[in-house]
């Protein structure tokens, strides 16, 4: 509570003051125990989270059935080159007859998993140290949150680039996991702060009281009054992770082996596609990967308005 | 009787919520008379500090279903939150519940004031003589203006507030409870500087709304009790303390361990029960299920009537 | 029973931990089985601070805490949830002394794995009922709510029925009644006070002397973290010794006795008046 509070509960606020300013302020504490009933009920009404879930669900289902849909590789050289889509390929090929929908769908599958994997990852990482942290205390908050820190302020591309020195090979599942080793910082610092002010709840005192122990108290008393907090740290996660791994693969510090929707954007732009007029090649990979990361945003704004209730809209 | 400074008619605010109406204050009536201080007391839950809002500022929530309020003979438009600018901090003032919280960390004391005084037309120069009187009067050092709010202890806080808010001495202060999270020791300290902001005509009335019964019969010249919504009992202190009408009144005060009262010599009773909802609440009196006295009339609402000069009640067993 | 030899409590406070605050020093005082001992004093008298010592939810920094004669400080895995079998505390706010998420008695329930680990469903429930009728609440009206749809007082009593659900000998009531409202307070300390004649040791936490004086047998008034008065209640509150006690005597609103200022009565009786 800080800001124009004092005019507003002192009720002298300037002639000017909107009618309703006053509601968050004098609202009152709001019941934070919701049924699990009111939040679908909320969820389901919510367009947001309903639109952004539908895009991302559509593109995970092109994900997992696009690549039956053809009998051969992304890679392979399968058509004449350079044709626009047709029948025999939907998305055209590329400069080198190589089958743009295939490549598509398989650089699709590579974006989820990226996003599962370096998301969760990430996710796992932050929440570990932020509970351990927040829950602890003392110095083993100190030395955690001093590796917080660290890792914060370490320049990704900067080291990216002495790996991709080193690493000849580079796959997938490496580039997922060096973004989840890198991406977690931030998730920790927001655990830990909401572990730090749910700690001292009574509610915290009252498991120790009944001989519970550290982890027994984060996983079961702490952890879910953060759940919805969690959840949205997870879609936002994944989103990062998506972008990342498309900014990687953009630059050229992507996977050597495989195909992604970076991977497609970088060739694209490496054999001249924009300046050939090639459209077919860099626009669905660009649509694709703007389309799910856009859509996990607005799936969060969505969320944030189901599960702060003063962002409900009755 | 003594002019009237505030006169509420049969004044109802009720609370929109996901499930329906909550008829937080439904149909009160009284006044208070110039120079008086009246104690408004009940349960968490009664309207209590409803009622103290109402007469200052609705909440995005709360909507003003039906009655008047008239302050100084003139009618105050509490559903019209911008007409109502004009009598706040003027005419009527509030001291609210968290008022220690609530002001600007940032900001130094004395700038605020002058913010919130040129907000309203005020020159803070013209009015700096009578702010330095009155700290003084709170026993707070002119310094404190230079000093930012978290400098100061709760006890200082709330007492700032009351003399920010008294500032343009308006007719009617509202301090809702204000006491409550205080120490003993200033706890009292505020309470008797409500008297003295009395005594000095700094304000013309005062509401004194709290759950502490004790604390308003030391300084209050009028209690009020509130029920589940509608007023139960209103009487001057003596009378309201030591010869109660209304039965909810008599088991509050029977409730109320003394210093020097002991368990295993006296041992008090609460009150069965607990207040009923008010989503939709009951016909008749809505004391009425944990009364020991009702009777099949109580099914009929009791009209809040006067039994004695200024003795009002809502109860059929005390007509 | 329960003993507190020169307890002291400090925080290191500051950018480096540079100064030392301190919020108990050298609290000596006893609890003997049935007896009430009211720890009275305002905030900043260290009184909730001696009472999370009790429990183990802070540390002593110095002297020693012991029960039936073992130093508690030292008690961990299956004796610390012997000594917890043993003493329970209950606290201010009972909204939060529930996880919102949950059902409330989920509070009662994290009890029965590590306590009765071998009672069948049946058995359990009953022993929940019957907690729960000892501290005067319907079983049917209270379980399977969420905490919101219950009273402050509910609450509270479910609380103790939790600790009731152990066999415990000593509880720390930790201002357990000033949230809940007049009418329901007393019912809250007439449970205390008839558990206490069934040989429970409580060490009654209160910054309210009236309540202080209602249920205890011995008081100890606390003032910046050390005992500045203790005694038998009725001595130390008809008697005060300690200049501290006799101001903060004064100071409680009382219904019959009237405050004083200057040796005028702060409210003047109705008709004296201008």
């Amino acid at each position: 509570m800080s800001g124009p509070e004092l005019k507003e509960e002192l009720a002298v606020a300037t002639p000017a003051a909107p009618p309703g300013a006053a509601t968050a302020v004098a609202a009152g504490p709001v019941p934070r125990a919701r049924g699990r009933g009111e939040v679908l009920y909320f969820a389901r009404r919510n367009r947001k989270l309903v639109a952004g879930l539908a895009v991302v669900a559509g593109f995970l289902v092109v994900a997992a059935v696009g690549p039956l849909l053809t009998d051969h590789g992304p890679n392979d050289y399968v058509g004449p080159p350079s044709q626009p889509p047709s029948a025999d390929f939907w998305f055209g090929t590329t400069t080198f007859g190589q089958d743009v929908f295939a490549q598509f769908t398989h650089g699709l599958r590579s974006t989820f998993l990226v996003g599962v994997l370096g998301g969760g990852l990430a996710g796992l990482i932050g929440m570990l140290i932020g509970f351990t942290a927040g829950y602890r205390g003392g110095v083993v908050d100190e030395v955690l949150n001093m590796l917080t820190n660290v890792v914060l302020v370490i320049p990704t591309l900067a080291v990216l680039l002495i790996v991709a020195a080193y690493l000849r090979v580079r796959g997938v599942v490496p580039e997922a996991i060096f973004i989840g080793l890198t991406s977690w910082p931030w998730v920790a610092r927001a655990v830990r702060a909401q572990t730090f002010s749910l700690r001292t709840r009574d509610f915290v005192d009252l498991a120790r009281l009944s001989g519970a122990g550290g982890r027994a108290i984060i996983v079961r008393e702490i952890a879910p009054n953060m759940s919805s907090y969690l959840l949205m740290s997870g879609i936002l996660l994944f989103g990062g992770a998506v972008l990342l791994a498309a900014t990687l693969d953009f630059i050229g510090l992507g996977p050597t082996s495989g195909i992604s929707l970076g991977l497609m954007m970088n060739n694209a732009v490496l054999w001249s596609a924009l300046q050939l007029g090639m459209w077919w090649w860099f626009v669905p990979p660009g649509l694709g990967i703007t389309a799910i990361v856009g859509s996990l945003y607005i799936m969060n704004v969505g969320l944030d308005e189901v599960f702060n209730p003063k962002l409900r809209k009755l | 009787m003594s002019p009237v400074t505030l006169k509420v008619d049969n004044l109802q605010v009720w609370y929109r919520t996901l499930r329906g109406d909550v008829q937080a204050l439904d149909g009160v009536s009284f006044t208070v008379g110039d120079g008086e201080l009246v104690g408004l007391a009940g349960e968490s839950g009664c309207g209590k500090s409803t009622l103290g809002k109402s007469l200052i500022r609705l909440d995005g929530r709360m909507r003003h279903v039906g009655g008047t309020v008239e302050l100084d003979g003139k009618e105050l438009p509490i559903g019209d939150s911008e007409r109502m600018n004009g009598f706040r901090f003027k005419e009527v003032s509030i001291i609210p519940q968290y008022a220690m919280s609530a002001m600007n960390p940032t900001r130094r004391i004395g700038r605020m004031v002058a913010e919130l005084l040129e907000s309203r037309g005020v020159r803070f120069e013209g009015q700096l003589e009578e702010l330095l009187r009155r700290l003084e009067l709170v026993g707070l050092d002119p310094e404190v203006l230079e000093r930012y709010p978290i400098e100061l202890s709760g006890g200082m806080k709330q007492r700032m507030v009351m003399v920010i808010s008294t500032l343009l001495n308006p007719s009617l202060l509202v301090a809702d409870e204000v006491t409550s999270a205080l120490d003993v020791s200033n706890q009292k300290a505020v309470a008797e500087a409500l008297v003295d902001f009395r005594d000095r005509h700094y304000v013309k009335s005062t509401i004194i709304i709290t759950h502490d019964l004790s604390l308003v019969y030391q300084i209050a010249d009028s209690i009020i009790v509130m029920y589940a919504g509608k007023l139960a009992e209103k009487a001057p202190t003596d009378t309201l303390v030591h010869a109660p009408r209304h039965p909810y009144t008599r088991m509050l005060i029977g409730a109320l361990p003394e210093v020097g009262v002991r368990y295993d010599t006296k041992r008090l009773e609460g009150i069965p029960g607990s207040p009923p909802s008010l989503l939709d609440p009951p016909k008749g009196c809505r004391f009425r299920d944990r009364c020991p006295l009702a009777f099949d009339k109580c099914a009929e609402e009791p009209p809040f009537r006067e039994v004695a000069p200024d003795h009002a009640v809502a109860c059929w067993k005390a007509f | 029973m329960l003993r507190l030899d020169h307890v002291s409590k400090s925080y290191r406070v500051g950018t480096f931990g540079g100064r030392e605050l301190a919020a108990v020093r050298d609290v000596s005082l006893e609890v003997a089985p049935g007896e009430v001992v009211s720890l009275i004093g305002e905030s900043g008298s260290g009184k909730s601070t001696i009472g999370r010592m009790i429990l183990r939810l802070t540390s002593v920094t110095s002297g020693s805490i012991t029960f039936d004669g073992t130093d508690i400080a030292g008690l961990a895995g299956s004796r610390l949830r012997g000594y917890y079998g043993n003493v329970q505390g209950v606290f201010q706010d009972p909204f939060s002394c529930y996880n919102p998420i949950f059902k409330a008695d989920r509070a009662l329930e994290l009890l029965r794995q590590p306590y009765f680990p071998d009672l069948d469903g049946r058995r359990w429930r009953a022993k929940l009922e019957r907690s729960l009728e000892a501290v005067r609440l319907d079983p049917g009206q209270v379980l399977g709510k969420y905490p919101h749809q219950l009273s402050g007082g509910q609450l509270q009593r479910m609380l103790v029925a939790r600790a009731l659900l152990l066999d415990i000998r000593l509880l720390v009531a930790d201002e357990i009644i000033s949230m809940l409202d007049a009418s329901t307070r007393i019912d809250v300390l007439n449970l205390l006070g008839d558990l206490k004649a069934r040989g429970l040791g409580i060490v009654f936490i209160t910054h309210d002397l009236s309540l202080g004086n209602y249920i205890s047998d011995t008081a100890v008034i606390l003032h910046r973290g050390e005992v500045v008065e203790t005694g038998p209640t009725g001595q130390v509150f008809d008697q005060p010794r300690h200049p501290y006690t006799r101001s903060l005597l004064a100071s409680v609103p009382q219904l019959h006795r009237k405050w004083e200022r200057n040796g005028h009565p702060v409210r003047q009786p109705a008709g004296e008046g201008d």
